[in-house]
């Protein structure tokens, strides 16, 4: 594929499989700088393995994944270049680490030493923690924190080193849906005013779609992307998921509801039975 | 009576200061990322096992801390080459080295008692008695201790992130495996150094009630692991105290030191945690998170 202008983050026609068990078949897209794409699927859709994909973590049976200019690879840089939050249990309440320590490993946790004190480490800390909103707590142990306001200390973890590109796995699961909002803004203005490429994997895209420019979405192995009107489309879903999807826009919102009979999807399944995906 | 006459003249006393001291050194800085990491039992694992080199030792006539360094670095390497991912199987592995090396050290220890008449071995080895430690292994405790901090303060970083999750030291490019090997490594030495203070069995106590007691009250790693090695070599050089002042409590039969140094750490981690944490930390969270709520509410 040519090389665009802006371009972050180039998926070619990546397939992965498990003990033969195809995840990901012939999966590709492209995002620019400062885009947000939201990464939808259901539960086992292979949302998480292709995340772990892009950072290299995960081996692919075909295809490539191209990171900024250079030719991805299983690079150590990509800690630099890549800013990652893995999906997370809540921490441990007793461990001795505040808020601003975690942000400040995120910045040169990988090294020997002991960290002595470092005015640019001490400022790019301090500048993170504005950025995500939250300097107010950044003296609190991170493990006494809310499950919102840990994920933005681990947002700020992950961005510190400045990558171009920041992958988030399911940041929004088990939070209420003003922290998720509150997450979401915090992303989006992230995106805008560094120009960081935003990569966010998510079963429901609603709490999403105030920010979201380009969608990618998962089902039976596949993936369909583009700009989110493109792509939440009753013709295009429906097309994905092997019968019939409904699309339905309420006061904002985006409901995708399996509209078939019953009867239709054990048709479908009986007709291509690998290629009839769970509605998320 | 507090400080008997001739505590500070005493050469086993100054023997017992040392090498408690290094030992409480080392256990507070290790057990901070013992008590994080959740290895607790682990800890407890390599200390029995080394056991059985601290009875070998008695029984071959080496130096007895060769032999608890010797038996827990084995320990640390089985345990790594077994190579358990799982928390249910790594505490299954963990507790099946735990009975093979008591196993061991019950035959050892019988050998002691039996062939070399050295009746008191099984009591030094699982229980430690500081008041007839050799001078003769200073230089070796200092050195097994230097190693432990030194690789401790190398891997400090990686250290607390993997600690923190281990997968996001992976994505930032730590050998994730290889700190953990070498911190078991570290672990091995600072067991056996607390294996020859307050013997084996008790040595867990030394490496976790301090660090535990010192994750209540501290909010960062530093501190933690500063006050962690305050109250373990205070607990120990008290212990020592006492222990020293007992011989006149009751005449003849002094009380042995483990117990006045576990006694210690037991009260100081009591009295800590039946205060609430807020106290101790200060916490305004409550307060300034109702702040938030009021101006996002009127926004």
């Amino acid at each position: 594929m040519m090389h665009q202008e802006g371009e972050v983050l180039a998926v070619n026609q990546v397939s992965v499989s498990f003990s033969g068990r195809t995840v990901l078949q012939d999966v590709g897209f492209t995002l620019r700088a400062g885009e947000f794409c939201g990464l939808i699927g259901a539960n086992g859709s292979g949302k998480t393995t292709l995340l772990r994909a892009i950072l290299g973590s995960q081996a692919l049976d075909a295809g490539s994944v191209r990171i900024g200019c250079s030719d991805g690879g299983r690079l150590p840089s990509r800690g630099s270049s890549i800013g990652y939050v893995p999906q997370t249990k809540s921490l441990d309440p007793y461990m001795p680490v505040r808020a601003r320590d975690v942000v400040a490993l995120g910045f040169d946790g990988n090294r020997l030493g002991l960290p002595l004190p470092s005015r640019a480490r001490r400022n790019r800390v301090d500048e993170m923690l504005k950025a995500v909103n939250a300097s107010h707590f950044a003296q609190q142990r991170i493990g006494n924190l809310s499950g919102g306001e840990q994920q933005r200390v681990l947002i700020a973890h992950a961005l510190v080193r400045r990558p171009r590109l920041l992958l988030l796995d399911e940041p929004l699961a088990n939070l209420d849906m003003r922290s998720a909002a509150e997450i979401v803004a915090v992303l989006h203005q992230l995106s805008v005013k560094y120009l960081i490429t935003v990569l966010l994997s998510a079963h429901d895209m609603n709490p999403l779609l105030p920010a979201m420019d380009r969608v990618v979405y998962l089902a039976n192995g596949h993936a369909v992307s583009g700009k989110t009107d493109e792509v939440i489309r009753t013709d295009v879903l429906s097309r994905l998921y092997g019968y019939h999807i409904d699309v339905i826009r309420v006061h904002g919102r985006v409901l995708v509801i399996a509209a078939a009979a019953p009867g239709d999807i054990l048709a479908a399944i009986e007709k291509h039975p690998a290629h009839v995906a769970p509605v998320p | 009576m507090i400080f008997a006459s001739g505590f500070f003249a005493s050469d086993p006393v100054h023997t017992a200061m040392i090498i408690g001291g290094v030992a409480a050194l080392v256990s507070g800085v290790v057990g901070v990322f013992t008590v994080m990491r959740g290895q607790s039992f682990a800890g407890h694992a390599l200390a029995d096992v080394s056991s059985a080199g601290g009875s070998a030792a008695f029984l071959l006539g080496i130096n007895p801390l060769l032999g608890f360094l010797g038996m827990a670095v084995i320990a640390a390497g089985g345990m790594e080459l077994a190579d358990a991912r799982l928390v249910r199987e790594r505490d299954l592995v963990t507790g099946i080295a735990v009975g093979a090396g008591l196993g061991l050290a019950a035959l050892l220890l019988y050998f002691d008692v039996t062939f070399t008449s050295t009746t008191g071995a099984a009591v030094t080895v699982m229980f430690g008695s500081m008041f007839s430690i050799p001078p003769t292994i200073i230089p070796l405790a200092l050195a097994v201790g230097l190693a432990a901090l030194t690789i401790s303060a190398l891997f400090y970083r990686p250290l607390l992130l993997v600690s923190l999750s281990p997968e996001l030291a992976e994505v930032q490019g730590v050998r994730v495996r290889l700190t953990g090997l070498l911190y078991l490594l570290v672990l091995a030495f600072t067991v056996s150094l607390s294996a020859m203070t307050v013997g084996a069995i008790l040595s867990t106590a030394l490496l976790i009630g301090p660090a535990a007691t010192a994750l209540r009250l501290a909010k960062r790693p530093g501190q933690a692991i500063a006050i962690a090695v305050l109250i373990g070599v205070g607990a120990t050089w008290g212990g020592i105290l006492l222990a020293y002042d007992s011989f006149y409590w009751t005449p003849g039969h002094g009380w042995p030191v483990s117990f006045f140094i576990v006694s210690l750490i037991f009260i100081f981690y009591v009295i800590v945690a039946a205060v609430p944490e807020r106290i101790w930390l200060r916490k305004h969270g409550v307060s300034v998170r109702a702040g938030v709520d009021t101006r996002t509410g009127s926004a």
